[in-house]
């Protein structure tokens, strides 16, 4: 292993597993540490943090392909997270959704060409009383409206 | 008069709701006032919300916007009289919505800083736990626990007194103890609140579990997606540990309880308590056999007790007021309240904590106001994935394990999602065997392939490709995925479906027969028309129309292209003269 790359990646798995712990109990942790510095899992980091840890590519990526949280493609600049609890599957959730959907003219779990936005939809962010709700980054947008998550996307698109 | 303190209410949805901004145009107002803020106080229809302290008490306002925040900031500067308007607490609607209710939860929630030790201190704070401590024997604080007749709030509803008694009596050592704080059930907030509202009684909660059974170590284990609740969390750890009230010797005794919180990693079927353990371990959250019991074997082969964080929230108040206190709200066998989540379309939406025994008709319309769209009202739906729709008629059942069961719905962890007629049934039914066919993890074979099977009948039911025998195969297959599951996710999953079935059978049959969605909420089975005797030609439909399928010439009827036409009904929504209708 002599690239630089592969070096760095064995540099930062050394660092991951040193600030979360090498017990096999640690791997939710360790693969949870990744995805936030990255924004998603690469395969390289797995299989040096695996390493570092000793244990099997496999057991990471059997953990890691359970939990929906895990991604394994970088994601765009914002991440959107459309909510279809059931209260905001009632208020209109799918509407809000298929409008995010054909103005980005990407699906679920997709990123748009420019890397501006990946589309995600999640089972339910909690704030009921703001049906429908969408999440952009760590912002929650409530009470949406077709008409209104479009103004918004586009307050993004142009830099917000 | 001086105004001491402006509370901000700040839990998620409060921040959501635009409470962040309101802080901080209060922050920037030099006041002359203490800021501070709380969390949830329960009424999210009337986020965000402020509070006013002064020594004749605390004045709670509503829907602060930025510009009545000025006015706050005027008055509280000046000293002058509080205005009148968005008293919450005072009009009439407010009165209706806490009238009914009963805190023992919630207690602390939206009252005190959750990020303050000292706040919850001045509350009472810990005083059960020191109680027990000081004069309890752990037979004793288990006795008063199963004299309270607190029952899992989980979902399950298992007596928590003796669930406690069988980690008690367990041999090996060390022992564990969980707070399933893994809330998934979509519709459902409940345990968000409590840990960003009162994280400390969850604590309380756990140690006097710890105490009573002699576990030393504990985990919160928490879904990532409520990251305030874990932020408000760890504060408290870190405030009750320097307190001596967690770590080793606690208060100078030999009793030691150390507390750690797990971040979920979004798997529902973690709720569930043996998957939960193997998520703890770092492995897939899937369920194993039962038994052995967790008391018996649980995480790391371990003695481990697991109970919900509402259920942890309740033991403090019961510790310290006694048994009695708690079990004076009583209806058949079901004891104390309970924490629902109202969603859905009623008027006044928010976490509510009622006595068993209130009707859910008492909740929907006296609490919640009634409908918010001023059309009928259909059903409630309870309970989540694992739960069932109660029709509208059946409103006035009580509310207790019991009764709730009896109608096919389950009590649920606290969900309750009000729907009007512009809801279809199939369509929630589709809904919710949806989350759980993505959600089952795989494991038993009716649950893996069963639900899936399950859904593409309902999808085509919803499609208008509905065929004669489908109802009855759905029910067939229902019978086997509940009976073959290992766990409740399984056994659950056919609830939606055959409480729908039960009791708005002739929607499926619309759906099949007459290729008919009665709510106009399946796309393939509705058509969108302009009725020309309430169309004025204003042309806003054709504005907001996103595939350019409205036609027609200012102040003229206009016309909808069906072959372009994608039914997302947006003209409908746009539409004031209420020129859109659904075929």
């Amino acid at each position: 292993m002599s690239c630089a790359d592969c070096s760095n990646a064995a540099k930062e798995a050394r660092e991951v597993v040193a600030a979360v712990g090498s017990e096999p109990e640690k791997v939710i942790p360790l693969l949870q540490e990744i995805q936030k510095r990255h924004g998603y899992l690469s395969q390289e980091l797995i299989e040096t943090v695996a390493e570092e840890i000793n244990l099997p590519v496999s057991r990471l990526y059997g953990v890691a392909t359970f939990y929906s949280q895990f991604r394994f493609h970088p994601i765009g600049k914002h991440l959107i997270k459309v909510c279809k609890g059931t209260a905001c599957h009632v208020a209109g959730a799918e509407k809000v959704y298929s409008i995010i959907s054909e103005d980005l003219g990407v699906v679920e779990g997709e990123t748009t060409e420019d890397g501006l936005f990946t589309l995600e939809s999640v089972a339910c962010l909690g704030c009921c009383s703001l049906a429908p709700v969408v999440m952009i980054d760590d912002n929650i947008y409530g009470k949406l409206s077709p008409a209104k998550m479009g103004k918004i996307l586009k307050e993004y698109a142009d830099g917000k | 008069m001086g105004n001491n303190r402006v509370i901000v209410g700040m839990g998620s949805c409060g921040i959501a709701a635009g409470a962040k901004t309101v802080y901080e145009q209060l922050e920037k107002a030099d006041l002359g006032a203490e800021l501070c803020i709380t969390s949830c106080v329960g009424m999210c229809y009337a986020e965000p919300i402020v509070e006013v302290e002064n020594a004749s008490g605390r004045i709670m306002f509503g829907n602060v916007d930025s510009r009545f925040a000025e006015v706050l900031i005027q008055s509280v500067k000046s000293g002058s009289e509080l205005p009148d308007e968005n008293r919450i607490k005072e009009d009439e609607t407010g009165k209706k919505y806490l009238d009914r209710q009963v805190k023992i939860a919630l207690k602390n929630c939206g009252v005190i800083n959750p990020e303050s030790i000292d706040e919850y201190l001045a509350v009472g704070g810990y005083e059960g736990i020191k109680k027990c401590i000081n004069s309890s024997t752990p037979e004793e604080v288990i006795e008063i626990v199963k004299t309270s007749g607190l029952r899992g709030r989980g979902g399950a509803g298992f007596t928590t007194g003796v669930k406690w008694s069988f980690l008690a009596g367990a041999k090996n050592n060390p022992k564990y103890l969980v707070c399933n704080a893994d809330e998934g059930d979509p519709g459902a907030f409940m345990d968000r609140a409590v840990l960003e509202g009162d994280p400390h009684a969850v604590i309380e909660g756990m140690l006097t579990a710890a105490y009573a059974t002699g576990a030393s170590l504990g985990y919160v284990y928490c879904r990532a997606e409520y990251p305030l609740a874990i932020k408000r969390l760890i504060i408290a750890i870190k405030e009750a540990s320097e307190r001596n009230l967690l770590g080793d010797n606690i208060q100078g005794t030999d009793f030691s309880f150390n507390l750690k919180v797990k971040e979920g990693a979004g798997a529902f079927v973690c709720g569930e308590e043996t998957a939960l353990m193997a998520s703890i371990e770092g492995r897939r959250g899937m369920p194993a056999l039962r038994p052995p019991f967790p008391a018996e074997a649980g995480i790391n082969k371990l003695p481990t007790n697991i109970n919900n964080v509402e259920t942890y929230a309740n033991v403090p108040f019961i510790m310290r007021e006694g048994p009695e206190a708690f079990n004076k709200y009583s209806f058949g066998k079901s004891v104390g309240t309970k924490v629902f989540a109202l969603a859905g379309k009623v008027k006044r939406v928010g976490l509510v904590e009622v006595p068993m025994g209130l009707t859910l008709r008492e909740v929907i319309e006296e609490i919640g106001g009634g409908s918010s769209s001023d059309r009928p009202l259909k059903a409630v739906q309870m309970g989540g994935p694992a739960g069932g729709c109660i029709p509208e008629s059946l409103f006035d059942t009580p509310i207790d394990y019991d009764s709730i069961n009896a109608t096919g719905a389950i009590m649920g962890s606290g969900g309750m999602v009000v729907m009007d007629d512009q809801t279809c049934m199939v369509d929630v039914a589709r809904y919710f065997l949806n989350f759980t066919q993505k959600e089952s993890c795989g494991k038993c074979t009716f649950c893996r392939i069963g639900t899936k099977r399950m859904l593409e009948i309902l999808t085509r039911i919803t499609e208008g490709k509905g065929v004669e025998n489908d109802i009855s195969l759905l029910e067939e297959l229902a019978g086997h995925v509940s009976k073959t599951s290992l766990c409740g996710l399984g056994q659950l999953a056919p609830n939606p479906v055959l409480t729908t079935l039960k009791y708005f059978r002739e929607e499926y049959e619309a759906h099949i027969k007459d290729k008919k969605c009665p709510a106009g909420v399946c796309k393939p089975l509705i058509k969108f028309t302009v009725n020309p005797d309430n169309c004025i030609g204003c042309t806003a439909c054709a504005k907001a129309c996103p595939t350019k399928c409205i036609s027609g010439e200012r102040k003229e009827v206009h016309f909808i292209d069906q072959e372009k036409c994608v039914k997302c009904g947006i003209c409908r929504d746009t539409c004031k003269f209420d020129a859109i209708d659904i075929d």
